[in-house]
């Protein structure tokens, strides 16, 4: 895993369904465009929920990785 | 897709009243609108004095259903109430009780819990559903 600097860590662990991307939503709300979002989830399903939602809003997914169930996203607010 | 989602919700039993919540708080992380319009049985379960209650199951839940939702709640989930209150304050959901629903049930906007906008009836629903989808719950 990379060691960017991020603006904001959210973490999701332990959430299902749609709360990891809620929380996601509302925190990259609260930040200037450009900043660096990270979030940390164990939602299996949270993956493909990412990739969709970074497309479908246009905030870029810089990063993601997992690590034995533990699943980082890296987010850049458009 | 559109950028306004309907939801039509009918029934009033907790299972599908979550599901109502999670494609209501999905489409507000989108950037979509959605109008949700209360009927019968889940404008009930919206009263300000049960909307906390348990409002049980779907009777396909079983009593196995029954044990699966409970863990699922013990390990965190959030109630669809919870999940509303979210999805409002991330983006655009407006939530109306039907009129004739009000009628059947004898009660008034008073009588319902503060998460619920107002009253309409069934053509400014149309209205306000625009081209997006309307889904039946």
């Amino acid at each position: 895993m990379s060691a960017v600097q991020v603006a904001r860590t959210v973490d999701a662990k332990g959430l299902s369904c749609p709360m990891p991307i809620v929380k996601t939503a509302q925190a990259i709300k609260e930040m200037p465009s450009g900043a660096l979002l990270e979030v940390i989830a164990t939602d299996p399903g949270s993956t493909k929920d990412f990739v969709a939602w970074a497309k479908s809003t246009g905030n870029e997914l810089v990063e993601q990785s997992a690590d034995g169930g533990v699943f980082r996203f890296i987010l850049r607010k458009k | 897709m559109s950028d306004t989602i309907n939801l039509v919700l009918f029934s009033g039993t907790d299972d599908k009243l979550q599901v109502a919540s999670v494609l209501t708080a999905g489409a507000a992380a989108l950037g979509k609108r959605v109008n949700i319009f209360l009927q019968y049985w889940a404008l009930d379960a919206f009263r300000a004095d049960r909307i906390d209650a348990d409002h049980g199951l779907a009777p396909e839940a079983g009593p196995a259903g029954r044990a699966a939702v409970d863990a699922l709640r013990a390990a965190g989930q959030a109630s669809w109430k919870e999940t509303l209150v979210q999805a409002k304050e991330l983006g655009e959901v407006d939530i109306q009780a039907c009129s004739l629903s009000m009628d059947l049930l004898h009660i008034e906007q008073s009588d319902l819990d503060p998460i619920v906008d107002g009253v309409e009836g069934v053509t400014a629903f149309y209205l306000n559903a625009d081209d997006g989808e309307i889904v039946f719950i």
